[in-house]
């Protein structure tokens, strides 16, 4: 989703403010059972700072449990965070007036994963989306959301509009349903769209369709996406900058192509190294260091560096100390202890 | 094994399926998602069958071990050779002492198909007393050889010996899978069917599985057919490969061959769709449209309406699968009387 985002930096010179900037962004669940003694807590997200301009593609990835939904549903205020800062265009979500807040909710918008479920399938898709614009107050009255619902149809490819208008969304095919999730979420004319896994339910056909669709919405409409994903490959593709997490921790992050290309933390290396190429002659699993273990629980966080027991590289004082994230590069900011080492050539094993 | 055991064992295929169709009765009419499917699985191999869904590779599977989701399914018509025996027409509990011991299976979900309320060595064990299992030590206590026998899986699929002691919930996801291929390795099957078998792990997690079930494989020379969705697994762990579209072949063939220059015009599209790591810039072709109805397939070559070269001969006659030096592909294009 090149193009609109690099070109306006370049005319504005300085670095504007974003759109969203999230600042030790914390949030605990409390776990386990009915007893005190046996209770837990969760810490899904922690210390979370993450920044979104105008017009770019952020994309969060990490394996389950890491938090990346948690902060979706941080940030779309579905959650209180338990500590941390949230700010939209400079003012903290926390200093809202309720105008201020109900504008938020308008101009953050959300695209699920299973669009079956996200829809409702007692509505027709005219409904739900003449619902979304008017609840909204995208449009002032009812005649002009039905124009507008048909105009939103065609612009997602639910063409034509009119065929589509009367139907339920078990009429239609996944990457139809996707088509109108994402027409849903374009309503309120939002300048942010979280995308929850949009395209992991999807067939390989149907996938390129639909992130071609949001590549094209982008580039018309300057909206910017925070793109969750486990799926690098599709990271690779959409994505202007990137975060790494691990248990609730952004381990490392920076544009797409540096971090890829030049990863600093282990576990981003070790992510790189597991995902399926889709090359015979370069097939890699055979041949490169294949991380063992588990994801450890987030009630059972390790000490230190939550990385540390899986890590190739990692020393003693990994265990102890927790790494803070520092710059490794343009733009490029790493969470390890021998990020300096990694950056002067240190490989893994 | 020996390196002649192996040649040996690699020469003929352990299980070959011959024209096989399978029909599910429903409202809409008579569905055939596997319709003349022939594959061959040979062993010491790992045969892919990549599809999306609804493309039948689930159901052939199926169709191998007569297990059907629905009652409404069943086979109509082909062969299913196991060896020299056709499985077709053989009786429930004649393909009941077949599946788990001469062909083991690997489920998508591990963690729904073990037994929540019954320890893992006690799951295996019961596996192994079903199926009569005999290929312990000859003298001895039954029970002791088969606590020996899972403690020796359990080790295989790199989990510790105590895992026999714990339930299900007690162990991850990807420690479940572990469990699940020691489970198809139990009896010592001649051909492991694996059904999306990595598609619920987090990638660590899957390169992980995908190691073990690659080393497993090769170490006991057994044949593996691994469903899957994902080209990149196909092009990871598979030697050869059939590429499935609306319960057909259409098209087959060495997985480097396949991948260097596929032929189908369906193959192609999949592989542009393919996100490479490395690459940046726009994403490839796309096909228009989606899988199609099975109630009611298109006529001819069932990818003829989202095609880009399709002709009018297309939506007439189906083409049969042309040789080609990659393999075999099922496309008009490979017909030399095609003007």
């Amino acid at each position: 989703m090149s193009g609109t985002y690099e070109t306006k930096h370049a005319e504005t010179g300085s670095a504007p403010t974003p759109l969203i900037e999230v600042t030790g962004l914390h949030k605990q669940f409390a776990s386990g059972g009915r007893f005190r003694r046996s209770r837990r807590s969760v810490h899904a997200v922690d210390d979370l700072a993450i920044r979104i301009h105008a017009g770019e593609t952020f994309a969060l990835v990490g394996e389950s449990g890491c938090g990346k939904s948690t902060t979706a549903r941080l940030m779309l205020s579905l959650q209180q965070p338990t500590s941390g800062d949230i700010r939209y265009k400079g003012t903290p979500l926390s200093m809202m007036s309720e105008a201020e807040r109900r504008d938020y909710r308008r101009r953050v918008q959300v695209v699920f994963q299973d669009s079956n479920s996200s829809l409702n399938p007692r509505k027709r898709l005219g409904t739900i989306l003449t619902t979304a614009l008017t609840v909204s107050g995208a449009v002032a009255d009812a005649r002009r959301a039905v124009a507008r619902a048909h105009e939103l149809m065609e612009d997602v490819g639910l063409s034509p509009s009119a065929s589509f208008f009367d139907r339920y969304p078990h009429e239609l095919s996944g990457g139809q349903r996707q088509r109108v999730g994402i027409a849903r979420a374009l309503a309120p004319e939002p300048e942010l769209i979280i995308a929850d896994e949009p395209v992991s339910a999807l067939d390989i056909s149907v996938r390129a369709q639909i992130l071609q669709l949001l590549q094209r919405i982008q580039r018309e409409r300057s909206v910017a996406y925070l793109f969750i994903s486990h799926d690098l490959s599709v990271v690779r593709w959409v994505a202007h900058r990137v975060g790494v997490m691990y248990l609730g921790r952004l381990v490392e992050t920076g544009p797409v192509e540096s971090v890829f290309t030049r990863p600093v933390h282990p576990y981003t290396e070790v992510l790189i190294n597991a995902t399926p190429v889709a090359d015979p002659e370069r097939a890699q699993l055979r041949h490169v260091h294949v991380v063992s273990g588990d994801v450890p629980s987030t009630t059972e966080r390790p000490s230190g560096c939550p990385f540390h027991p899986r890590c190739p590289l990692a020393v003693e004082t990994c265990r102890s100390e927790v790494p803070e994230l520092l710059p490794v590069g343009e733009a490029h900011a790493a969470a390890c202890l021998r990020a300096t080492e990694r950056v002067e050539g240190l490989r893994l094993p | 094994m020996s390196p002649a055991e192996l040649q040996s064992k690699t020469a003929h295929p352990v299980l070959a399926i011959e024209n096989l169709v399978t029909e599910i009765r429903s409202v809409r009419g008579l569905i055939r998602p596997v319709d003349g499917v022939s594959m061959s699985f040979p062993a010491g191999k790992i045969v892919g069958v990549v599809g999306e869904s609804g493309s039948g590779k689930s159901m052939t599977a199926f169709s191998i071990m007569q297990l059907f989701p629905t009652s409404a399914a069943r086979v109509a018509g082909g062969r299913v050779l196991l060896g020299e025996t056709d499985l077709i027409g053989r009786s429930p509990e004649q393909m009941r002492a077949i599946r788990g011991s001469r062909i083991g299976m690997i489920f998508q979900d591990p963690t729904s198909f073990l037994n929540p309320v019954l320890t893992i060595g006690r799951q295996i064990e019961q596996q192994l007393e079903a199926h009569r299992w005999t290929g312990g030590p000859p003298a001895g206590d039954r029970g002791q050889s088969y606590a020996n026998r899972v403690s020796e899986l359990l080790t295989s699929v790199g989990l510790p010996r105590d895992v026999s002691t714990r339930y299900p919930h007690q162990l991850s996801g990807g420690q479940c899978q572990r469990v699940g291929i020691a489970s198809a390795l139990a009896c010592d099957p001649d051909l492991i069917i694996a059904d999306e078998p990595t598609t619920a792990l987090d990638v660590t997690i899957q390169a992980q599985i995908l190691r073990l079930m690659m080393r497993l494989q090769r170490e006991r020379a057994v044949a593996l057919m691994l469903i899957t969705h994902d080209l990149g697994v196909v092009a990871e762990v598979c030697d050869y490969v059939y590429v499935m579209y609306a319960g057909r072949i259409v098209e087959e063939g060495d997985v480097r061959s396949l991948f260097a220059a596929p032929q189908h015009p369906y193959t192609r599209a999949l592989m542009s769709g393919v996100l490479s790591l490395t690459g940046t810039g726009n994403i490839g072709f796309a096909v228009p449209g989606s899988v199609p109805d099975l109630a009611a397939p298109p006529s001819g070559c069932r990818f003829h309406p989202r095609c880009p070269h399709a002709m009018p001969r297309c939506s007439q006659e189906a083409p049969p699968l042309f040789d080609r030096p990659s393999g075999r592909s099922a496309c008009w294009l490979h017909d030399e009387a095609t003007p």
